[in-house]
């Protein structure tokens, strides 16, 4: 996030687009709420399903899924012809936009509309002015904006709105990632990524691999070459290129596109090591397993979504003869002929600080005490509730002319419904913690797909009957569940389901920038099941 | 701020318009009784434990009465504390509360009252109604109204922070009781298992399915941590009994939470000490697991790495790093496959 989930009180109108906050990031979906429902703040809600946000919704666009970007393009070229947009702010502080002005030309009202499935295309208007005249407005999106062939260039378009209406730098403001992971953001920031150290600083510098040359005191020649993402890995394995790999607390088989290709390239592989808490679907794979101690047993600290660094204490004493996993990878480190002397998670966190600059100025001791969130380049630092203040942090904001480009898979007579995939209030990820978790199983015991009455009625399937969603890449059996939540001709399905698995249908095609898979888009059919 | 000067309990003390006396003498450390009220809610001024006496004349519901300035307030006298007893004497009467049989004992609000005020056994003036007891239907949250003192905090709690409005009052006068949206078992109603207005009640009205039988309050432990589930960083008190056993998670008022849970962080803590659990390291020995000491499984790890590293290059291993782990070992985790392996091959589930 830009901001801080502090300023939400802040902020006088909310677009969420591609986020089911109220059930993937329910704290912040009860705070957004409160200002909606309470301080009766303006709200538009962009998904292509009829999300819990979009009862309290001004105006709730249900966009067929992968038209982000024409939806966008479409709120930007309303505000621009109708003059809405922060003149001042953006010709002092952002440049590209005459291009963006060019390409937004022709995302009219209509033609957006025709794109997104939207029957009436003064909506779009009528959001756009919303948007417009509350100031500040934040933008809050989740997976629903990213997991697209064209999720970097929906990001982009997240960031010119809120760069045309003024809205970056400032509080209550901002484009607002809502990150899935408890420390998916520290991961990033650690650079547990295939192209960037520590701190997004690129491996391709030999700068930086003299920098990290010297800090690590190696003396390996440290690749400048990017390394593979999780699924280039996989198709690496298959095509025998990748012989081994090493899995730290991730379940790649329930949580990769494609499932029936991510178990060809396990089985492919000559060694897999896996480090995690419980048997996963994963470790079954694996020629080692390692146990790794779970949340409650560890300390270290964690980054939040709004770049909040916070500080884990143990609470529980370990299981049976697990290790922290920081111990472990020492361990192997050592025998491996690298003398790494970590004594604990706050040694490992000096060492963080220096070579990684956003960290420098936290401490263990501070976050005892204090809020911080990165960057925090020294210790007498406050840290930063909210990026780009002034000016950006790359100088003038990059507004980029981006066009709309269709998903990978469209539907055809063979395959004529849309699937799109998610989460639920009740489960998390792949089930390894929130289905091993009582009351939370108890709740929500089996997988389901959304259907809309409308396909419903077309394929005579009744509420709770058993059908079988397919696409080109597998089949299950599931339970309907037929709501008007979905858009019609849209189905939903959880992905927290082994037995159910929706990853057995969804494709891997990925963004070519950043290698995402396009989770949230293919086509299916939905089969009765005669018994 | 406009500030204002004021007396309480004959301390000359500052506060800015628009506070509360009940604010203003909780940020200088003076308690004034309460139940109703709770900071993050809107003030309700139902309960009138925390009468005061204003200027030496009037008495005033502290959570609600805003400061003037030259205000003098004294918050105990001989007057209010028999005022005061007397209103924990007819909350008593009206209910059930015995602290023998209740999971709160011990961190129950209106029994420390109680104890402060030597409030005696009642009298038995009211009848005592028997008042909803839904212990079963609800996954997560009890429910024993015979112990609910009619506070609304758990009204309040659903409908302005949880913002689900599951909670409200029917009935009037002495037949007032909560419900569950119209009249529902709670399992059946709109709640989201939020949790929030078990934390936020006074008495143990509203309880978790985690907390009975696991031990009486004054043995538990407390230590915070942070959720382990999606992105917002809740902070978490987890609080353990003797053994060692989670016992309940509580939202902790200082994280960006703002001591708000959702359904997983408030339940979702179990797993950790499943019986699924792995405990020892596992080797396959023709493709079944067998269980391996730690030399074993970190000798052949290493060697293995080593072999594949020098016959097909150290671009030939890939790790995936983790978005569960902390900082320190997703750094550890990079740091190995780079300055160990010789490699940039490792991602995370950052996409997934």
């Amino acid at each position: 996030m830009t901001n801080s989930i502090r300023e939400i009180p802040l902020s006088e109108a909310f677009l969420v687009i591609g986020s089911n906050t109220t059930e993937n990031h329910p704290v912040i979906g009860s705070m957004i709420k409160r200002e909606v429902i309470r301080n009766k703040k303006k709200l538009v809600v962009v998904d292509p399903r009829r999300i819990e946000l979009a009862k309290y919704a001004d105006v709730f666009l249900q966009i067929k899924p992968g038209t982000n970007i024409a939806i966008l393009n479409g709120l930007a070229h309303v505000i621009l012809k109708e003059k809405l947009y922060n003149a001042e702010y953006v010709s002092g502080r952002c440049e590209g936009f005459e291009e963006l002005k060019k390409t937004l030309e022709k995302y009219t009202p209509e033609h957006v509309a025709a794109i997104c499935g939207l029957d009436d295309p003064s909506l779009i208007a009528k959001a756009a002015r919303i948007l417009a005249e509350a100031k500040p407005m934040a933008l809050y999106y989740c997976m629903g904006i990213t997991q697209f062939k064209s999720g970097v260039n929906g990001v982009k378009c997240c960031a010119n709105l809120q760069m045309l209406l003024g809205n970056i730098g400032i509080a209550g403001g901002g484009v607002n990632p809502l990150r899935g992971q408890s420390n998916v953001q520290g991961a990033c920031d650690m650079g547990a990524l295939n192209a960037v150290y520590p701190a997004y600083q690129p491996v391709a510098s030999e700068d930086n691999k003299a920098k990290f040359r010297e800090a690590w005191k190696t003396a390996l020649d440290l690749s400048v070459k990017p390394g593979l993402t999780i699924v280039e890995a996989l198709n690496g394995a298959i095509a025998g290129d990748v012989k081994a790999l090493y899995v730290l607390g991730e379940n790649p088989v329930m949580s990769d596109p494609n499932q029936h290709h991510v178990i060809e390239a396990m089985e492919k592989l000559d060694f897999v090591v896996v480090q995690d808490i419980m048997m996963t679907e994963t470790a079954q794979y694996a020629d080692v397993v390692f146990p790794g101690y779970a949340f409650l047993e560890k300390e270290g600290t964690v980054s939040n979504t709004e770049r909040r660094v916070q500080l884990m204490h143990r609470v529980v004493e370990p299981a049976g003869d697990s290790r922290e996993d920081w111990l472990i990878l020492t361990q192997l480190a050592n025998r491996m002929g690298v003398p790494w002397e970590y004594g604990s998670a706050r040694e490992i966190f000096d060492e963080i600080r220096k070579v990684t600059p956003s960290y420098a100025g936290i401490t263990y001791e501070r976050l005892e005490k204090e809020l911080i969130q990165w960057p925090c380049p020294n210790e007498g630092h406050p840290g930063t509730q909210y990026l780009h203040r002034e000016k950006f942090s790359r100088g003038l904001g990059l507004m980029s002319a981006i066009e709309y480009t269709p998903p990978a898979e469209d539907v055809d007579p063979e395959y004529p419904v849309i699937l799109t995939t998610g989460r639920i209030l009740e489960h998390f990820h792949t089930g390894t913690m929130s289905r091993n978790s009582r009351i939370l199983e108890k709740t929500v015991n089996e997988n389901f797909v959304e259907i809309n009455p409308n396909e419903a009625s077309n394929y005579n399937i009744k509420d709770g009957e058993l059908v079988s969603v397919s696409t080109r890449r597998g089949s299950i059996r599931i339970k309907a569940r037929v709501t008007d939540r979905p858009k019609p001709n849209v189905a939903f399905i959880p992905f927290h389901f082994a037995e159910a698995a929706a990853n057995k249908l969804t494709i891997d095609a990925l963004d070519p920038t950043c290698k995402i898979p396009e989770y949230k888009v293919c086509a299916c059919k939905i089969e009765k099941i005669n018994m | 701020m406009e500030s204002i000067q004021l007396t309480i309990n004959g301390k000359q003390l500052a506060g800015h318009r628009g506070q509360t006396i009940l604010e203003v003498a909780g940020e200088n450390n003076i308690d004034i009784p309460h139940l109703c009220y709770h900071p993050r809610i809107s003030k309700t001024g139902a309960c009138r434990i925390c009468l005061v006496r204003v200027n030496g004349t009037m008495l005033k519901t502290a959570c609600t009465e805003p400061v003037i300035a030259d205000m003098d307030v004294v918050t105990e006298d001989a007057e209010i504390s028999q005022i005061r007893t007397g209103l924990l004497e007819m909350l008593l009467s009206e209910g059930c509360h015995n602290c023998l049989y209740c999971e709160w004992n011990g961190e129950c609000e209106l029994q420390r009252l109680c104890q402060k005020y030597d409030v005696q056994e009642p009298s038995g003036v009211f009848k005592n109604r028997e008042r909803t007891v839904d212990t079963e239907s609800s996954n997560g949250l009890r429910r024993n109204e015979n112990r609910c003192i009619l506070c609304g905090r758990c009204v309040k709690a659903c409908g302005e922070i949880q913002m689900q409005g599951v909670w409200n009052f029917t009935g009037r006068g002495s037949s007032t009781t909560l419900t569950s949206d119209m009249f529902a078992k709670l399992g059946d109603s709109s709640c989201v298992m939020c949790g929030t207005c078990v934390q936020l009640c006074p008495t143990g009205a509203l309880s978790f399915q985690t907390v009975l039988g696991r031990g009486q309050a004054w043995d538990l432990k407390k230590e915070t941590s942070v959720c382990i589930y999606c992105g917002v960083g809740c902070q978490i008190d987890f609080y353990t009994n003797k053994e060692g056993q989670l016992v309940k998670a509580i939202g902790n008022e200082n994280g960006p939470n703002e001591g708000h849970l959702c359904v997983k962080g408030r339940f979702g803590f179990d797993f950790v000490q499943s019986d699924k659990r792995l405990t020892k390291p596992l080797i396959k020995k023709n493709g079944k697991f067998e269980e391996a000491s730690w030399d074993e499984a970190l000798d052949l790890v290493s060697s293995k790495l080593t072999e594949i590293k020098s016959k097909s290059g150290p671009d030939s291993i890939m790790a995936f790093s983790s978005a569960k782990c902390t900082n320190e070992e997703n750094y550890l985790m990079q740091k190995f496959m780079r300055a160990v392996i010789g490699t940039n091959n490792v991602d995370h589930c950052a996409r997934l």
